[in-house]
């Protein structure tokens, strides 16, 4: 669906992005991981035909978006980081301008024009104009404009920007519906908002992609061990007389094969902050929740939560960077 | 409809749902009909032949409708830019000149419909007195060419720039320039003077419009002049566009 090859651009003298490579399938949710500055947005838009690449091909579809700009815009829907919304329109308006500018009849656009309100869950506001909504529905109309006619690929720029948590899980949300389909692809610096809604990840560094694959992949390519985060009910553990925290669970988890180190993470990734609970962050050479999960059990202990630390993903970031989050 | 008409409905639209579009409306129609008072029902009235009260009013309504038409064109295509509305224009079918024409058909649309709204003034003095339909008709022909050929400079700066601020600069600049070149053909000998004269956005160009005769120089001289900016100004676009 997308080919990029050898695609750099410069502002000036300053490179901003590449050389980059890489190929994304028909179907792909991919995310572009990056700190703030590192070519993210100049990417995307060479992709949605915004911005022309100093060297390098672009191929979408098929279509080379230098010789062919206006047959691959047709293929794109675009959400830039600031949702482009005319806020003196009403926000159907502006659904059926969006849908008139990428190409659309007119009939088209009003058999549309439900769809897409009903998609984006902006029913409610759609006779208000644009500029008396909140951020939250303004980023969900921006993703309404960007899918009304139906595009192949769909590129968001942050499509988590400025909006609090609940809207951030509404818009994970409606960016999991979209997935079945159009080929999806988003940009993000905040980890969990590109784990939880992709399925490949490129992370790119001062302009170029410094690695790619699943997160399990990145995770096998880089990490020398893997984290699990356990909480128990402290109290239980038969053979320690009840001391969970002092010795006996760790030493219990300490002794399946593979365990590196346990510690204490009452504030750590992962810990349920519940009186009576402990949790313990498990340093292991492979995914071993199973056995920590069984061992425990098995020792008399109450399992409140398990899962894989989500510092994991935020380890390879770094690693892979080479510098911490700013 | 194509894409410039698409563009050119939301444009319209946006001046009839802008404070903007009707401060405009309110002070042209203001200070014309307060410089129509002062030409041909003030202490004056009665001094002057009814074709030379047309004559001033046209003469003031034209300053009006330069200041007018750069007014409504600054905003054009800055606004957008500093509000990230033009990325939905750059990453859609639609190519450059579509977006140009369309924004500029708009306030010309705006500006023509404002300048309607002033025809009573002179259907006062064709009622009271003695001038021919045609002036009026030639005179108000003049408004919109010399309103439309200012809109283009306006179209074109309102195309560099995010700042609605520095486009008004350039476009006044640009404009007054212009119309300077009116009187420097006077001060200046020939061969320059002529070159100015030939130049000048008003002057020689307007006298005829503003007398009632219809040169063909003139409405080329503002065609010309119009196409030249809209051209200059669809030329930025693509340049900022891949830029």
């Amino acid at each position: 669906m997308v080919q990029l090859t050898e695609v750099t651009k410069y502002y000036g003298r300053k490179r901003a992005l590449g050389p980059v490579s890489c190929e994304i399938e028909k179907g792909d949710t991919v995310g572009f991981l990056g700190l703030n500055g590192v070519g993210k947005t100049t990417l995307l838009r060479i992709l949605a035909c915004g911005l022309r690449p100093s060297s390098g091909r672009v191929r979408i579809d098929g279509l080379d978006v230098l010789q062919d700009p206006h047959e691959v815009r047709k293929r794109v829907g675009y959400l830039p980081e600031i949702p482009p919304v005319y806020r003196d329109m009403t926000v159907r308006d502006y659904l059926a301008f969006a849908g008139r500018i990428k190409g659309m009849t007119p009939e088209a656009v009003a058999r549309r024009i439900p769809e897409v309100e009903e998609r984006a869950r902006v029913t409610e506001v759609a006779d208000m104009p644009a500029g008396h909504l909140s951020q939250g529905y303004r980023q969900r109309v921006g993703v309404a404009q960007a899918i009304i006619h139906e595009p192949e690929l769909l590129i968001l720029d942050e499509p988590t920007h400025d909006l609090d948590p609940v809207q951030i899980m509404e818009m994970r949300g409606m960016i999991r519906s979209l997935k079945d389909s159009h080929t999806i692809l988003i940009s993000s610096h905040i980890l969990p908002e590109i784990s939880q809604t992709c399925d490949r990840l490129l992370i790119l560094d001062e302009g170029e992609i410094v690695a790619s694959g699943t997160e399990e992949e990145l995770g096998e390519m880089l990490l020398q061990s893997r984290r699990v985060a356990v909480t128990i009910r402290e109290g239980g553990g038969e053979e320690n007389n009840g001391s969970a925290a002092n010795g006996g669970a760790p030493m219990v988890i300490g002794r399946i094969p593979g365990v590196i180190g346990v510690q204490r993470s009452d504030r750590g990734e992962g810990a349920i902050e519940e009186t009576g609970t402990v949790t313990f962050e498990v340093e292991c050479k492979t995914d071993l929740r199973a056995e920590v999960c069984s061992v425990l059990v098995e020792n008399g202990y109450d399992v409140i939560a398990l899962a894989r630390a989500q510092r994991d993903l935020e380890r390879v970031f770094v690693g892979l960077v080479g510098r911490e989050r700013t | 409809m194509g894409a410039t008409g698409i563009i050119f409905r939301r444009e319209f639209r946006a001046y009839t749902r802008s404070p903007m579009g009707y401060i405009v409306a309110a002070v042209v129609l203001l200070l014309d009909g307060f410089l129509f008072y002062a030409v041909a029902l003030g202490p004056r009235a009665g001094q002057l032949l009814s074709g030379q009260a047309l004559d001033g009013f046209l003469y003031n309504a034209s300053g009006m409708t330069a200041v007018a038409a750069v007014a409504l064109s600054i905003r054009l295509i800055a606004e957008e830019r500093q509000t990230g509305t033009l990325l939905l224009l750059d990453t859609s079918p639609v190519r450059d000149w579509e977006i140009v024409l369309g924004k500029f058909l708009s306030a010309l649309a705006f500006l023509g419909a404002i300048t309607v709204a002033t025809l009573y003034m002179p259907l006062m003095i064709l009622v009271n007195g003695k001038i021919a339909v045609g002036h009026i008709l030639i005179g108000y022909l003049g408004l919109i060419c010399l309103g439309g050929a200012v809109l283009s400079i306006g179209v074109f700066a309102t195309s560099l720039t995010r700042h609605q601020l520095v486009a008004a600069a350039v476009a006044s600049v640009i404009t007054g320039t212009l119309f300077l070149f009116s009187g420097m053909a006077q001060v200046v000998g020939a061969p320059l003077g002529r070159v100015f004269a030939a130049l000048t956005i008003h002057g020689r160009h307007w006298a005829g419009f503003g007398s009632g005769i219809l040169h063909l120089r003139d409405l080329v001289y503002y065609a010309a002049l119009t196409y030249f900016f809209l051209y200059a100004a669809t030329k930025v676009m693509e340049a900022k566009r891949w830029e």
